[in-house]
């Protein structure tokens, strides 16, 4: 049955056999490189497609509905006019910093995706402190993020990128929190011992009510620390019409507002793959017709299928909620989740102490 | 009155950022422009400017007649343009001794709360909005649009409408009016239920408003607020309680009056008021009088010399038209009394210590229309 | 006490919050309610009121006449000069000199759709369509000439 695993085998042989280990690793690199250029193109199409139709829908509207069938390429219709529109510096912004921004976020956002496990044993870099790597790259975006209001020269930029860096500071507390009652009953690091700690059912099921309430606490905190709705301070339309990227404009702008779906996808992995059991397929009790049954979908689809259910979650959380004020936020963070995760950390780990988990 | 050098002297202040809020802003509803001074997060000042949309309408008015400065107001509190129509109608009218029938008093105030209900609605989602959720604004437009096409259908236009004319409505009512309006009714009464589920309960919404831009009656009477924005602080100064035009008198209906104070205090009296207004339209929609629907009136319109004021309750407050009559065929001067500009004068006095997001809810619960402030 | 509280609070945020993705999540499954109007495609459909005020047009019957006598009651009723009479004296079958329509100019860029001159026509010559699309590529094409040539006065209007 060709799986990803087995393509991924295939080339990596035939790379090896064919060139010599060096020109291999090289032509590894490129290939990495470039699928990752290409699902990050291909998500920003696909998920900001989506965010339409799902607005859509809840705003009683239809949507998109003139480039393709049902609209579907609204979004590289979209793409096209942004590649071609001028990307305007202003006359007093800090060119250098103003261009190093979009570029820094996108990075970033690329770099957390290296330990991510997209389906059974495909991942780019199974590295032994995955969880780490992932919460340590992602506050490198915030970086991304004040550099682009500094440099706007734009006092909304400026409020904007002050908002959004104080956010993510704080919420990164209590997302780190959750994750670690993940590490702490999985009682490792790496991505895919944590993916096969699963197998025999999710922590979301086996962790009780810790594991539950550190997942929703991991929802919440990802909305934040991506600047989604109701928790999107950052750009805060009504507000600062557009926050830190007021400034920006054609391919620039595309790279932030890429930025933006691509982090959204990559914390909704990273939520099933610590929850619900990354491409693990669902099985029940001792069930072997059902067993059977789910394990002949294939492991990827069961990540995408999580992942992109992940994101319609949040999706519905913008399009349904108010934003909150800026000293609200970080009540809510500093009064309410970090206290919650820091006992559910508690309970967490002498729940791995007993062994009460399955 | 705002210098440049003022502005240099603010800015000094250690730590005060200004930041022009508009007249090109998501938020302003339009071309109003705040010259906001900040500390941080913190406001310290607001100073709206205006300017933007005057478009000299009371000067206007001065040139043309009777008849036609009617329609120039519709273009004023463009969401409550019946109202305003209604308003000079009435101060005409008052001057000329002019008996309304009772049709068209009925029709009148029917429109009028239809008016009511069109304008609450779009403030409700572009209030939302304004706190950050979108999805209720579609889901106001959707009801707001059935009550256009019932405009649409009687009056001929869907925003600015010149159906009221001295002495009466411009044309009866269309035929399937009243069936219209109670489709309406009865698909709004199930609506505004999801309303409430969708904004009113959410605990961010509350946190959002509850407490923020508080104004005390004392101020409010100061300030010279009228409409929601005084009720929502406790003054009693409904128009159609305290000086009944038209049935007024004769329905049954109540004042809603929430002692908050704040953006949620008034937020909830405009849900009431709506359905109050729906409470309205059901006594009246049943018993429009026959007879006609215009008094006979001379060709040429001329108002007695002397001083002429009526007041309308519009969406927003106090709508007043004020006109000095030399005893030709045009108004020697006139004067609105819009409820927007003495509310907008509150919003310094509210907003001060407050976030930023606190200023945005802020306008949002004065439900402003520049043009009306403008004018 | 105070944890009662506390968790009573995030209880009933955390429900009002839930009341609210109801609502959104039933119309995400349920189309029904949706009020696009997809305009271009719905033209064959579109349901305008019969008075809606579109354009001021002139009635001609048949035989190419009209009921306008130049009479200006709707110059004077415009509040924006909108619209200007063009009036002649044709010399009637007895050899009297009659004042008659020329040209009813008719400027929709100034037009407010107020509905002023309708009323005022004493003749019921002129009536608001329905039509709505009026955008032009030359602002001159918004001027236009109401009567159509050659029609006459009916006969029997004073």
């Amino acid at each position: 049955m060709p799986s990803l695993e087995n393509i991924a085998n295939f080339i990596h042989n035939w790379l090896y056999t064919t060139f010599n280990a060096t020109v291999a690793l090289l032509l590894e690199f490129t290939i990495v490189a470039i699928l990752v250029i290409g699902l990050f193109s291909v998500l920003g199409l696909v998920l900001i497609f989506m965010e339409r139709k799902v607005s859509a829908y809840m705003q009683v509207r239809l949507g998109p509905n003139r480039v393709g069938p049902k609209g579907i390429f609204q979004t590289v219709a979209d793409t096209l006019k942004l590649m071609v529109k001028e990307g305007m510096t202003p006359n007093n912004a800090d060119k250098f910093l103003f261009n190093l921004a979009p570029f820094i976020v996108m990075t970033a956002a690329m770099l957390i995706l290296a330990p991510l496990a997209f389906a059974k044993n495909f991942q780019i870099w199974d590295i032994n402190i995955g969880v780490l790597f992932v919460t340590a790259i992602s506050s490198v975006s915030v970086i991304g993020i004040l550099m682009a209001g500094w440099a706007s020269n734009n006092k909304y930029s400026l409020l904007g990128a002050m908002r959004s860096g104080a956010q993510i500071v704080s919420y990164e507390l209590s997302a780190g929190l959750s994750i670690i009652t993940i590490v702490v009953l999985s009682e490792s690091l790496k991505i895919s011992t944590i993916i096969e700690s699963q197998a025999n059912g999710w922590w979301i099921f086996k962790g009780h009510i810790p594991a539950i309430i550190a997942f929703v606490i991991f929802i919440i905190a990802v909305t934040a620390e991506t600047n989604r709705a109701p928790f999107d301070l950052a750009e805060a339309e009504s507000e600062l019409t557009a926050g830190f990227h007021t400034e920006y404009s054609g391919m620039k702008f595309a790279l932030f507002f890429l930025a933006e779906y691509v982090n959204i996808f990559i914390v909704c992995v990273i939520g099933a793959t610590l929850f619900l059991g990354g491409w693990m397929p669902l099985h029940f009790g001792t069930n072997t017709t059902f067993n059977e049954m789910m394990d002949y979908i294939p492991s990827s689809l069961w990540l995408f299928g999580k992942t992109f259910f992940l994101i319609f979650v949040i999706m519905w959380f913008r399009w349904t909620f108010p934003r909150l004020r800026i000293d609200q936020l970080l009540n809510l963070e500093w009064k309410y989740l970090l206290p919650i995760s820091m006992i559910n950390l508690l309970l967490a780990t002498a729940m791995a102490i007993l062994g009460w988990h399955f | 009155m705002y210098k440049e050098t003022d502005i240099l002297k603010e800015s000094s202040v250690e730590g005060n950022l200004i930041i022009n809020i508009g007249p090109q802003h998501p938020s302003t509803h339009g071309v109003l422009h705040l010259v906001v001074t900040l500390n941080g997060e913190t406001i310290k000042k607001v100073e709206p400017h205006l300017g933007y949309i005057h478009r000299s309408i009371e000067k206007m008015c001065e040139s043309l007649s009777y008849r036609q400065f009617i329609y120039v107001t519709s273009k004023m509190d463009y969401l409550s343009s019946h109202i305003n129509n209604h308003g000079c109608a009435m101060c005409v009218e008052k001057g000329l001794q002019i008996e309304v029938p009772p049709r068209a008093q009925v029709i009148r105030v029917l429109m009028d709360e239809l008016t009511r209900l069109s304008s609450h609605q779009l403030w409700w989602g572009a209030m939302a909005m304004d706190i950050g959720a979108l999805t209720p604004f579609f889901h106001a437009f959707r009801e707001r649009e059935m009550i256009t096409s019932i405009f649409e259908e009687t009056c001929g236009t869907r925003l600015t409408m010149n159906y009221m004319v001295p002495g009466g409505v411009m044309a009866d009512v269309n035929t399937n009016f009243q069936k219209s309006v109670k489709d309406f009714i009865i698909h709004f009464k199930n609506k505004i239920n999801e309303y409430d589920e969708l904004l009113t309960g959410n605990i961010i919404f509350q946190n959002r408003t509850k407490g923020v831009g508080f104004i005390s009656k004392e101020n409010a009477i100061s300030f010279g607020c009228s409409g929601p924005t005084a009720r929502g602080s406790g003054v009693s100064c409904d128009i159609r309680k305290l000086y009944p035009y038209e049935v007024y008198n004769q329905l049954d209906f109540d004042e809603i009056l929430e002692p908050g104070g704040d953006c949620f205090a008034r937020y909830l009296v405009r849900m009431k008021e709506m359905k109050q207004s729906i409470s309205i339209i059901e006594q009246l929609i049943d018993n429009i009088p026959d007879g006609d629907f215009q008094a006979k009136t001379k060709a040429v319109l001329k108002l007695p010399k002397g001083e002429f004021y009526s007041s309308v309750e519009s969406a927003r407050g106090e709508f007043g038209v004020y006109i000095v009559s030399e005893g030709g065929t045009t108004p020697y001067r006139i004067k609105f009394r819009s409820p927007g500009f003495s509310n907008l004068s509150a919003l310094d006095f509210m907003s001060r210590e407050g976030k930023i997001g606190d200023l945005i809810a802020i306008m949002g619960s004065l439900d402003l229309v520049i043009p009306d402030i403008d004018r | 006490m105070f944890l009662k509280e506390y968790i009573q609070d995030i209880y009933g945020a955390v429900k009002s919050l839930l009341i609210g993705m109801r609502r959104t999540g039933y119309y995400f499954t349920n189309h029904k309610e949706i009020i696009t109007q997809q305009y271009p495609d719905n033209k064959a459909t579109l349901n305008l009121s019969e008075r809606f005020r579109g354009e001021v047009v002139m009635i001609h019957d048949e035989n190419n006449e009209h009921a306008c006598t130049g009479c200006t009651a709707c110059e004077l009723a415009c509040p924006n000069a909108t619209i200007k009479i063009i009036t002649q004296f044709d010399i009637s079958p007895d050899g009297k000199k009659k004042k008659a329509l020329n040209k009813f100019v008719y400027h929709l860029d100034l037009c407010t759709m107020c509905n002023l001159c309708i009323v005022a026509c004493p003749t019921d010559a002129i009536k608001m369509a329905n039509t709505f699309e009026h955008s032009v590529f030359d602002r001159s094409k918004l001027t236009k000439i109401l009567n159509n040539p050659d029609s006459k006065i009916r006969a029997g209007i004073e």
